[in-house]
């Protein structure tokens, strides 16, 4: 009988096997070096417009990645632009998978009416376009940090609790389920108790993909106008880039926003198929593990 | 028998779903801090007594559920309102700009979703060899790049550095193109925003029909097929793919959502007059009537493209269509 | 004249831990016309063989070492085309009712003309005229041809692939616990259509089971099989009069009976060994009440007894 710690530590070992799993870690590694020790890396306050002689410079030793059309410094946007990445994308896909997680399950385990209505509610949210979406909610509410946080939490939970509801439909059948009813376990308890723990490996995959979603959609939403200026995210600042007509002549400005929303949508990605190929039940057996 | 109850079962679900849209479209705008009157008109040299008049006219003086019923009366008689900002029927300026977006999105969405399968299918069928590794993180890498980062180095790299590609908009201006040459011309100016569309979504696929396929590979039907001697091809398209695309159609549907956002991203930074970069004027420009009716437009269509695709899936898979005795 | 022979084939499936062995040297010969039966206890292997003679042992399991001669050629030697050509013409497999052992998106006839046409050259009509005829062979209306397998029950379904399996005329047919999952009353049909068939077709066949009255009903010869090895095998009505191997003694005892007085269930205690470490000597020595000193340091070799073909030390 395996505790829960030796399993998890079993799976974190399997994970970093896997090729895929590796580079996500690396990758995600990396910025959440960045976001946690930004004040130590050379950064000055990325909100400082700079004299009119500082406008648009090319990298130099003063500005490791130059400035932009403000005079801003180009590197500490960027260090201090991964806090905002990470902090939306953990804190939405908090939100999310909590609320999906909690749906999915009472949907899935009451059954009945209640799940019908709420898989009515599921499907709808569902069909709707997701951008368009998140674009009239973002103009309606105003750009600021909370808001993007509410509007993608909003449109996103439904993929988790459809995901989370057919996982507990599948475990409900189970015969150790079933066993653990006929020995009087109350209703609360068989969630928690049988079935949680099923679901919990599709929490963690769905988190992930969640803030991969969740950091798409803040700099989408961002690059079209709608983020918060205060803070200068990265799809922020490709907003500036695009608007001031410059972006040709300033590779310095609009690459590295580029590479590091690449960088860590991609982190998540890979670390999130790999999560999922090892928690698949063939993929030991396949690897001869 | 089975397929005429599953298709009156989703259309009606559609009509549902729409008339949901609507009331949520009403209500977010009415949501809206702020007096929208008073955003339609900024100018602070307005008087009350006009704004007072104005909202008479847009019958916003009116209890919520009068303006409900006005609302669903203006939009049966296809009437979208006034774009603050074009001083024009919100209809025309959408209706001008629909042709654009669909050439766009239909050429994108087609070559993805081919390549796609067939990529995402070939990756599937040699899982664990390299080349499924080497498609399998292709495919995830380019799926993590946004279509509007895609289009920004595409526009940069193609047109800016190398001028292969014009830096945008939908025709050379002031050309005079006509017949083929016109033809020519707009196709050489979609290339750049189809290709951010189609690098993007095509990763999508890939990823969705190598995984479907890699659950029909683990079925007992391939190993029977095998024992039957049947040649490898044949087990791949006959009785893999066969299986593998029914959960690939299902989700082009929930995906039709994500289509719609690469066109708008597309669209906005190749300044591609279409729909999508309507949404983003209107939302620079603050002109809500506008933002409303690209976004009911969207929705609408959304909702019966994944009708059009549930009827699809009703109708190719024998489980539906044949029923049980 | 044997049709199948097997010699010394060993499967065995390499994990992180080591190889698993799960057939560890097995031969037996099967006559035209016969039919062999090979018995044992989930895990014994028995499966892993029906596989290797299809050749569809996937990774990380490989065969390792053996013969497989069909008709005179060696089908571990064969390529990838080669075995495909045998397969499903030569050779065919029914394996236990899994739910989606049948393409869910064709239909019966379809999968039936598809085998078919895939060996023969015949037209697509004398194709489906043959379908429908393989179908009411096996007792399914001919008017269901163009039914799809989600419209058959469980039954049905397990004869479809009776259908299937023979619709090429194979000279050998595999059974892989082919009645397993199904009620005694459809077990009692299936027998009935295989058994017609096997004397229409002069069939030659090894049934895979665990189930000790299924091979009686059916099988001439029998191999009893225990952690990846066989330890006796004989004519089936003698093996179950007078089994030799400790093994085959309580595996036969363990059965219980219809008639005679009522007794208390046998079963064997202990389990079987893991595979990728099996006991030195003997597999069965640590559960063997007759083991002596010699069992637990020399694997038994094959003798003969009595017409039996017994490994056990116990036996001269």
């Amino acid at each position: 009988m395996t505790t829960f710690w030796e399993k998890f530590k079993d799976f974190l070992v399997t994970l970093l096997g896997n090729g895929m799993g590796r580079i996500g870690l690396i990758l995600i590694g990396l910025i959440i070096i960045a976001a946690l020790l930004a004040p130590f890396l050379g950064t000055v306050n990325p909100q400082k417009a700079g004299k009119a002689a500082d406008i648009l410079l090319a990298p130099s030793a003063q500005h490791w990645l130059g400035t932009d059309d403000l005079g801003r410094d180009v590197w500490s946007q960027v260090i201090f632009g991964s806090r905002i990445s990470m902090t939306i994308g953990l804190v939405t896909a908090l939100l999310t998978v909590v609320s999906g997680t909690l749906i999915g399950l009472i949907a899935g385990f009451y059954g009945g009416m209640v799940e019908e209505v709420l898989v009515r509610v599921v499907d709808f949210f569902m069909m709707l376009p997701v951008l368009p979406l998140m674009i009239i909610l973002a103009a309606v509410l105003g750009p600021s940090l909370w808001n993007i946080i509410f509007v993608i939490s909003v449109i996103s939970w439904p993929t988790t609790a459809r995901v989370v509801r057919s996982q507990v439909l599948s475990v409900k059948e189970r015969p150790y389920v079933e066993a653990s009813r006929c020995i009087g376990a109350g209703n609360v308890k068989l969630m928690l108790g049988e079935i949680l723990p099923n679901v919990v490996p599709l929490m963690f995959a769905q988190a992930v993909l969640m803030i991969t979603e969740a950091i798409y959609s803040e700099a989408v939403l961002s690059f079209l106008g709608l983020g918060d200026v205060t803070r200068i995210s990265w799809g922020c600042m490709l907003h500036f880039a695009f608007e001031s007509g410059v972006m040709a002549t300033t590779p310095w400005w609009i690459g590295p926003p580029i590479g590091c929303i690449i960088m860590v949508i991609v982190g998540f990605s890979l670390l999130g198929t790999a999560i999922s190929d090892v928690l698949n039940p063939g993929y030991r057996e396949m690897k001869g593990i | 028998m089975k397929l005429a109850r599953f298709t009156f079962r989703k259309a009606t679900a559609a009509i549902l779903t729409i008339f949901i849209i609507l009331s949520v479209n009403f209500v977010i705008f009415r949501m809206a801090p702020g007096d929208p009157v008073r955003m339609m008109f900024k100018d602070p040299r307005v008087s009350a007594k006009q704004l007072e008049l104005q909202r008479e006219k847009f019958g916003l003086d009116k209890p919520l559920g009068g303006q409900f019923l006005a609302y669903l009366n203006q939009l049966a008689h296809g009437d979208l309102g006034i774009s603050f900002w074009q001083k024009r029927p919100v209809t025309e300026v959408i209706a001008q700009r629909i042709p654009n977006t669909l050439i766009l999105v239909l050429t994108a969405l087609a070559m993805s979703t081919i390549l796609g399968i067939i990529l995402g299918a070939l990756a599937g069928w040699v899982s664990g060899t390299k080349l499924d590794t080497f498609i399998l993180s292709a495919s995830i890498t380019l799926y993590s790049i946004p279509a509007f980062a895609m289009g920004i180095i595409l526009l940069l790299v193609f047109s800016y550095y190398i001028s292969v590609f014009p830096l945008g908009g939908i025709v050379t201006p002031a050309s005079g193109y006509t017949g083929f040459a016109y033809i020519g011309d707009v196709l050489w100016h979609m290339c750049l925003p189809a290709f951010s569309i189609i690098l993007w979504y095509i990763g999508e696929y890939v990823i969705l029909t190598r995984s479907s396929m890699l659950d029909v590979l683990g079925q007992d039907y391939i190993t029977t097929a095998r024992a039957k001697g049947i040649k490898e091809s044949r087990v791949l398209r006959k009785h893999a793919l066969r299986n593998a695309l029914l959960p690939v159609i299902t989700l082009t549907g929930i995906n039709v959502g994500f289509a719609v956002a690469g066109v708008i991203e597309a669209e906005t930074v190749f300044s591609w007059p279409g729909v999508g970069k309507l949404i983003y004027d209107a939302v620079s420009k603050r002109d809500y009537p506008l933002l409303q009716g690209v976004f009911l437009v969207f929705a609408v269509s959304v909702v019966l493209a994944n009708l059009i695709i549930d009827l699809i899936y009703g109708f190719v898979d024998p489980r539906i269509r044949v029923g049980t005795q | 004249m044997a049709l199948l022979e097997i010699e010394n084939l060993k499967v065995y499936f390499f994990t992180r831990k080591g190889p698993a062995k799960a057939v560890d040297g097995i031969s037996f010969k099967v006559a035209g016309n016969e039919t062999f039966g090979l018995i044992g206890e989930s895990g014994c292997g028995k499966t892993t063989v029906a596989m290797a003679i299809m050749r569809f042992v996937k990774p990380p399991g490989r065969i390792v070492d053996g013969r497989v001669s069909f008709d005179g050629s060696d089908l571990v030697a064969l390529n990838a085309e080669g075995i495909r050509g045998l397969r499903g013409k030569a050779i065919s497999i029914i394996r236990q009712e899994a739910q989606n052992a049948l393409n869910p998106v064709m239909s019966i006839g379809k999968q039936i003309t598809e085998i078919i046409l895939e060996h023969e050259k015949v037209s697509k009509d004398t194709a489906w005229a043959r379908a429908k005829r393989q179908l009411s062979l096996v007792g399914i209306s001919e008017q269901r041809v163009k039914d799809y397998p989600h419209e058959f029950s469980g039954g049905m379904k397990q004869r479809a692939m009776v259908a299937i399996a023979t619709a090429c005329q194979p000279r050998f047919l595999i059974l892989d616990e082919p009645t397993t999952g199904l009620d005694v009353i459809v077990q009692r049909q299936l027998l009935e259509s295989i058994n017609e068939l096997k004397t229409k077709l002069h069939l030659t066949s090894l049934l895979i089971s665990h189930d000790l009255s299924v091979i009686a009903e059916t099988c001439d010869r029998v191999a009893v099989m225990y952690a990846g090895k066989i330890v006796e095998e004989a004519q089936t009505v003698s093996l179950y009069k007078n089994p030799l191997h400790p093994y085959s003694k309580a595996l036969i005892g363990a059965f219980p009976s219809l008639k005679g007085t009522k007794r208390k269930l046998k079963s064997i205690p202990g389990a079987p060994p893991l595979l990728i470490d099996p006991p030195a000597g003997c597999r069965f020595q640590p559960r063997c009440n007759y083991a002596t000193q010699i069992c637990t340091s020399v694997d038994p070799e094959i003798r003969e007894r009595d017409g039996h073909r017994v490994a056990c030390h116990l036996v001269e």
